[in-house]
């Protein structure tokens, strides 16, 4: 990698021109190596996404199970009306919002102060800037094995911390299994997963603001509180919006962190892990599927907002 | 590779006079007041980042007594490898370590082949369809699994991919392709266009260019890269649990949560934060390693949230 002036290049979304056929032979000679090269990865798109994706959808509307897989019908959209009627889908869903809410808000706040601590100069920022890779790096198995051996009901370091403090209601107190807490403790993880990330994406963003934009306010005599909410905050605000949507659709579909941490237990029961349970546990595909579905709509909606936000550039 | 802001070395004295407070007080029983709460502030950012792993590497080293022992000490009394040798002597445990490592490597290796020849035209070639195609590459790097799982299942089943490793393989290339696609796409299209302008001029086709002059160039980007698409692949729990059932095509991760699933009171503790130590400790020695580039790369906005 070459100077510093081009590293927030590298990092903005390709530009992408559009074609306007030449019509030499260079053209199109270029055309046919063009498909050539993008052929291969076409080729999986296709066969691991897009066919499974209308698959699903055309299984959405049967009662296709696996324990009976010779006998299914097409049941319009039977599917779709019982999940609305399903009170365990309702709990899931109210529990993915609930969770995608306070995590990406805890995150955003979280992250904030964490960005704006390390932007500023100190020794040995670039060693505080490396250790906010650890959580990022470990896998969300192992961060939700690590905490839930920290919740421990018994020998958990948090439970042992708080009563040394003087809680002592949290004696053996069960964080997780506790339906008034479960949600919570994985709020946690996926916080304590995350906010470094936030941060970093949110410190690149502060990078990018002049400092002499600061210099001229303080010479107006604006205090730092002012700064913050007149400069930074406004200046940041893409960067902002982009980890904001970027978060909520990665917690939207939170998967992995609940179902090692609960199993397919109700109080933590995300809309995935309601899917998985209908899907693989049930075994019934055809409803699971119809979840499936409603998941990705979602999901498409929020990457269609998030592509329009970053804005692949057309020229 | 810089990444810090320029800043003029009156204002880094300043800076580091004020420890950051940015305000240009010297001094004064406020600021030094400021300074301390700043240190603590970075103490629990520190505290905060790494005490869940440190506890976890220090509970691994006690002793099966020591570890439900009321009171933990921060640190192990009677260290011992014990856990680790369990760990290691788990033929499952390791069988899964090797699967593992060979789809992660499988699906590293292939990406970057394949990825590497798209990224280019993405970047360089016109060609009908290619706004089109990086909007469906872009949206392929946060596709949801779990909308196509069941579909997946059936299919798998139908080519008898269910529970294989080169199954998991072809399916954890729909997100590490697209992934080194659009990174590779970035990086490619930073590099000035004169590069190899020369040596088309020069008559050389697109690929010989490709292959020896902008290849090279791009080995850096590459190894990152390749590293973050073994990270996806090595943590990857989703896919690993639906398409698995036996130990042929068990993952790591599939291998550590099953620890969890015996009794609430026996359950050995140590032996499975030593297997969560083990699991991790490859990933963060690689991310060390090109930990400048990760940080860059992170705020092109395809990396894992």
């Amino acid at each position: 990698m070459a100077s510093g002036d081009g590293m927030m290049d590298r990092m903005a979304p390709p530009r992408v021109t559009r074609f306007t056929a030449p019509p030499t032979r260079a053209g199109r000679d270029q055309e046919r190596l063009g498909w050539m090269l993008i052929l291969p990865t076409i080729l999986v798109v296709i066969g691991i996404a897009i066919y499974p994706l209308l698959e699903s959808f055309r299984l959405s509307f049967t009662n296709y199970r696996s324990s009976r897989p010779d006998r299914w019908s097409y049941i319009g959209i039977e599917n779709y009306k019982d999940i609305l009627g399903d009170s365990t889908f309702h709990t899931s869903l109210w529990n993915t919002i609930v969770f995608t809410a306070s995590s990406v808000a805890l995150e955003t706040v979280l992250g904030m102060i964490v960005a704006l601590t390390i932007h500023s100069n100190f020794k040995g920022r670039g060693a505080v800037r490396t250790s906010m890779l650890v959580p990022w790096a470990i896998p969300t198995v192992v961060s939700s094995l690590l905490w839930s051996w920290m919740f421990h009901d018994n020998f958990g370091i948090i439970n042992n911390l708080l009563v040394d403090l003087g809680f002592t209601r949290f004696h053996m107190f069960n964080w997780v299994g506790d339906p008034s807490t479960a949600l919570f403790s994985v709020v946690m993880v996926d916080v304590w997963k995350t906010t470094p990330f936030m941060a970093l994406l949110l410190l690149a963003g502060l990078q990018v603001i002049p400092e002499d934009v600061y210099e001229s306010s303080r010479v107006d005599g604006a205090t730092k509180w002012q700064q913050f909410w007149q400069i930074t905050m406004p200046l940041l605000k893409p960067a902002l919006l982009v980890a904001l949507i970027f978060r909520t659709m990665a917690s939207f579909r939170v998967f992995d962190m609940i179902f090692v941490m609960n199993g397919y237990n109700t109080s933590t029961m995300s809309v995935s892990v309601f899917a998985h349970q209908e899907l693989m546990a049930k075994q019934r595909l055809g409803f699971g599927s119809a979840v499936s579905v409603i998941i990705f709509v979602c999901i498409a909606l929020m990457v269609v907002g998030y592509t329009r936000m970053i804005k692949v550039e057309e020229q | 590779m810089e990444y810090e802001i320029k800043t003029s070395p009156e204002e880094l004295d300043r800076l580091r006079a004020t420890g950051g407070s940015g305000s240009g007080a010297r001094r004064t029983p406020l600021a030094i007041l400021g300074k301390v709460g700043f240190i603590i502030l970075i103490f629990i950012i520190l505290l905060y980042t790494l005490f869940p792993f440190y506890w976890a590497i220090v509970s691994s080293l006690k002793t099966t007594q020591e570890i439900v022992r009321p009171n933990p000490t921060m640190w192990p009394m009677e260290p011992t490898l014990e856990n680790y040798r369990t760990v290691f002597k788990d033929a499952s445990f390791m069988r899964a370590l090797a699967n593992s490592a060979i789809i992660s490597t499988s699906v590293v290796i292939l990406s970057l082949v394949f990825g590497t020849l798209t990224a280019y035209a993405m970047a360089r070639l016109r060609f009908r369809g290619r706004v089109f195609f990086m909007y469906l590459i872009l949206s392929m790097t946060m596709f949801p699994g779990i909308a196509i799982i069941g579909a997946l299942f059936t299919i798998m089943r139908r080519f008898n991919a269910y529970d294989t490793i080169w199954g998991l393989v072809i399916v954890y290339l729909s997100f590490a392709l697209p992934f080194t696609v659009w990174v590779l796409a970035n990086f490619f299209r930073a590099m000035p266009p004169d590069l190899e302008q020369a040596a088309l001029v020069d008559g050389a086709t697109q690929m010989v260019a490709l292959r020896q002059i902008l290849l090279p160039l791009a080995v850096p980007g590459m190894v990152t890269t390749g590293l973050l698409a073994f990270i996806e692949a090595w943590s990857e729990f989703l896919y690993a649990r639906t398409f698995t059932i036996s130990e042929k095509a068990k993952t790591v991760q599939i291998a550590i949560s099953d620890f969890t699933g015996n009794t609430q009171f026996e359950v050995p503790f140590g032996t499975r934060m030593a297997a969560a130590v083990v699991v991790t400790i490859p990933l963060l020695v690689g991310v060390m390693l090109v930990q400048k580039r990760i940080i860059a790369g992170m705020t092109a906005g395809a990396v894992k949230g």
